[in-house]
């Protein structure tokens, strides 16, 4: 696809191609290494493999079908996409969200967040030769995919956050299942940590490894664990707060370091404020309550009142055929996903299908950070760098 | 919130005018943004004034992305999406293009952030940014014809598609 300009004369420097198909790429990621030696002296990433199209799709589909295909960008954080979106077209209908449905929509997002650090856990740790993380991760992140299973019936592609509240009212049992997992998971954290954060080739693959100075960082846009390890306390959650987040306690973890330890440990202590949340939303989230917003001709009306009220079943006929058309203009979201800042902006024209909808999504723009990053590291650093980065390629090439 | 936006708004607008009056055109509020539409020629100029004046301190750009509004005329609106995290707020500036003329100063120099959002923004609606060290597309496979994310470009693509007399028709792009 791209062809490759040597930065120095090609007698002293070979080029190596990594990828697409390569284990550490998660995904099809292809980057052209330039090597003397062992030593990279040039990187260009070469994207594009899992371009899908998703903005052009949503263009063709109601506001309420595209919902299904944010699931699909980033597969480690599908409900965060869903929300990111249906936070976007509320802002552009002016709807306001009923506070249980806000909560619940808080502590899905954050054992979400903690779903996607186990995957990077433990697939970062395998590709720096530690097997073990890996299968301990993989199993409690089973035990989140169960709980997303019990609320909507998926265990991935959930598409259970929608337009105005949420699809379903949260299954009979829902507490304890997420009462057990509180219990067990402090645990298991320490235990990881017990497995990485001391040991002695962890540190040597990851300490001085992949540094980047917090200018850069502004600069190249990089948000997310990522900013945060480089000594910038940015998180949406605490600057732009959505969903109530103003209403929670916890705290930004920052490191100065930035280094790839550094986003390890980033990302370790953000496992453990994610627990802090999902525990205080649990507290917040009550028994009975509203889970959609009262919209008609926006919100689909409830079974009963379809079978008793004429408007109802006009309404619910309305909003699959036809959709519903928000006022013409724009909206701009964003919220914290586990990658860093992910946007929505959409915008509208007063028509039943967005006239165009586009995601701003963490692992595109932080991977051009790459090549800043391992330029001038050996070549098996690259690895590690790719992996502290947290790329996740649906959502790069989308 | 509301509120906050639009004393924001004012603080923006006014320094920015206050720079050189011709710099913003038009400030739209909608449900609490703030966008700031600015003349082409001065995009690269105002930007620098948001990133770099005291008052300001807009040292993030978080988002480029384009809307083409066809066939209206200008077609193309060029939205940039700005944070000051000293001061936690956003901006969007906005710059509007015409379809036979789509050229904008890039702003890579200001932010290297910006060279994979406008190569994105090159590669889907064939805006051309000039001054941008490396525009080449970025998604799409480099032999690739027209910009897919353009209105005028159907959702399904340029192909063959069977129609009334003979069996398969090549549909003109």
């Amino acid at each position: 696809m791209t062809v490759v300009e040597t930065a120095i004369g090609t007698a002293k420097t070979m080029v190596l191609n990594m990828g697409p198909q390569h284990p550490s790429t998660h995904g099809v990621l292809r980057i052209l290494l330039e090597l003397d030696g062992e030593t990279v002296v040039k990187a260009t990433p070469d994207l594009g493999y899992l371009h899908t199209g998703i903005e052009k799709s949503c263009e063709d589909k109601t506001y309420s079908q595209a919902i299904t295909l944010t699931d699909r960008m980033d597969y480690l954080n599908p409900l965060g996409n869903n929300l990111v979106y249906c936070l976007a077209v509320e802002k552009l209908l002016g709807l306001e969200i009923p506070k249980r449905a806000q909560y619940i929509r808080v502590m899905l997002v954050e054992l979400q967040r903690i779903s996607s650090h186990l995957v990077w856990l433990g697939t970062h740790a395998i590709d720096l030769g530690a097997m073990s993380v890996f299968l301990y991760c993989f199993r409690e992140r089973e035990e989140i995919l169960k709980i997303f299973e019990l609320f909507s019936g998926q265990r991935m592609m959930t598409s259970y956050i929608r337009i105005g509240g949420l699809a379903l009212e949260p299954p009979a049992g829902w507490r304890q299942a997420v009462e057990r997992f509180l219990k067990m998971m402090p645990s298991r954290v320490d235990e990881y940590e017990s497995l990485l954060t001391e040991n002695r080739i962890w540190m040597g693959r990851t300490k001085d490894v992949g540094y980047i100075s917090a200018e850069d960082a502004i600069a190249l846009s990089m948000t997310g664990p990522t900013i945060r390890a480089a000594g910038i306390a940015y998180d949406n959650r605490k600057f732009f707060p959505y969903s109530s987040y103003e209403e929670f306690e916890f705290d930004i973890p920052t490191r100065t370091d930035s280094d790839c330890f550094a986003r390890y440990m980033i990302r370790v202590a953000e496992m453990r404020e994610s627990l802090k949340i999902v525990r205080q939303a649990m507290q917040k989230i009550t028994d009975q309550g509203a889970i959609r917003t009262d919209a008609p001709g926006i919100v689909p009306p409830q079974r009963e009142k379809m079978k008793t009220e004429m408007e109802a079943l006009i309404y619910h006929f309305k909003i699959f055929t036809e959709g519903f058309s928000p006022a013409p203009g724009e909206a701009f979201v964003t919220v914290e996903s586990p990658r860093g800042e992910l946007g929505c902006f959409i915008a509208s024209d007063g028509s039943p299908k967005p006239l165009r909808a586009h995601f701003r999504s963490p692992s595109y723009i932080n991977l051009q950070a790459l090549p800043k990053l391992v330029e001038g590291q050996l070549i098996s650093d690259v690895i590690a760098c790719i992996g502290t980065i947290d790329i996740v390629l649906g959502e790069v090439d989308r | 919130m509301t509120e906050s936006s639009s004393q924001n708004t004012n603080v923006v607008a006014g320094e920015l005018r206050a720079w050189n009056p011709k710099a913003v055109g038009e400030v739209i509020e909608f449900r609490g943004e703030t966008t700031i539409v600015v003349p082409r020629e001065l995009l690269l100029a105002a930007a620098q004034r948001c990133r770099d004046e005291a008052a300001l301190q807009y040292n993030l750009l978080t988002d480029a992305t384009c809307v083409d509004r066809f066939p209206q005329e200008p077609r193309f609106e060029l939205n940039y999406h700005l944070v000051s995290i000293p001061r936690r707020e956003k901006i969007r500036l906005k710059v509007r293009l015409s379809g036979d003329d789509a050229v904008v100063d890039s702003l890579v120099p200001l932010w290297p952030g910006a060279n994979w959002l406008e190569r994105e923004i090159f590669d889907l609606f064939g805006i051309r940014f000039s001054g941008h060290p490396d525009l080449r597309r970025i998604l799409l496979p480099e032999d690739w014809e027209g910009y897919p994310l353009r209105r005028d470009y159907p959702v399904e693509g340029f192909r063959d598609i069977p129609s009334g007399g003979s069996l398969y028709r090549k549909s003109s792009p």
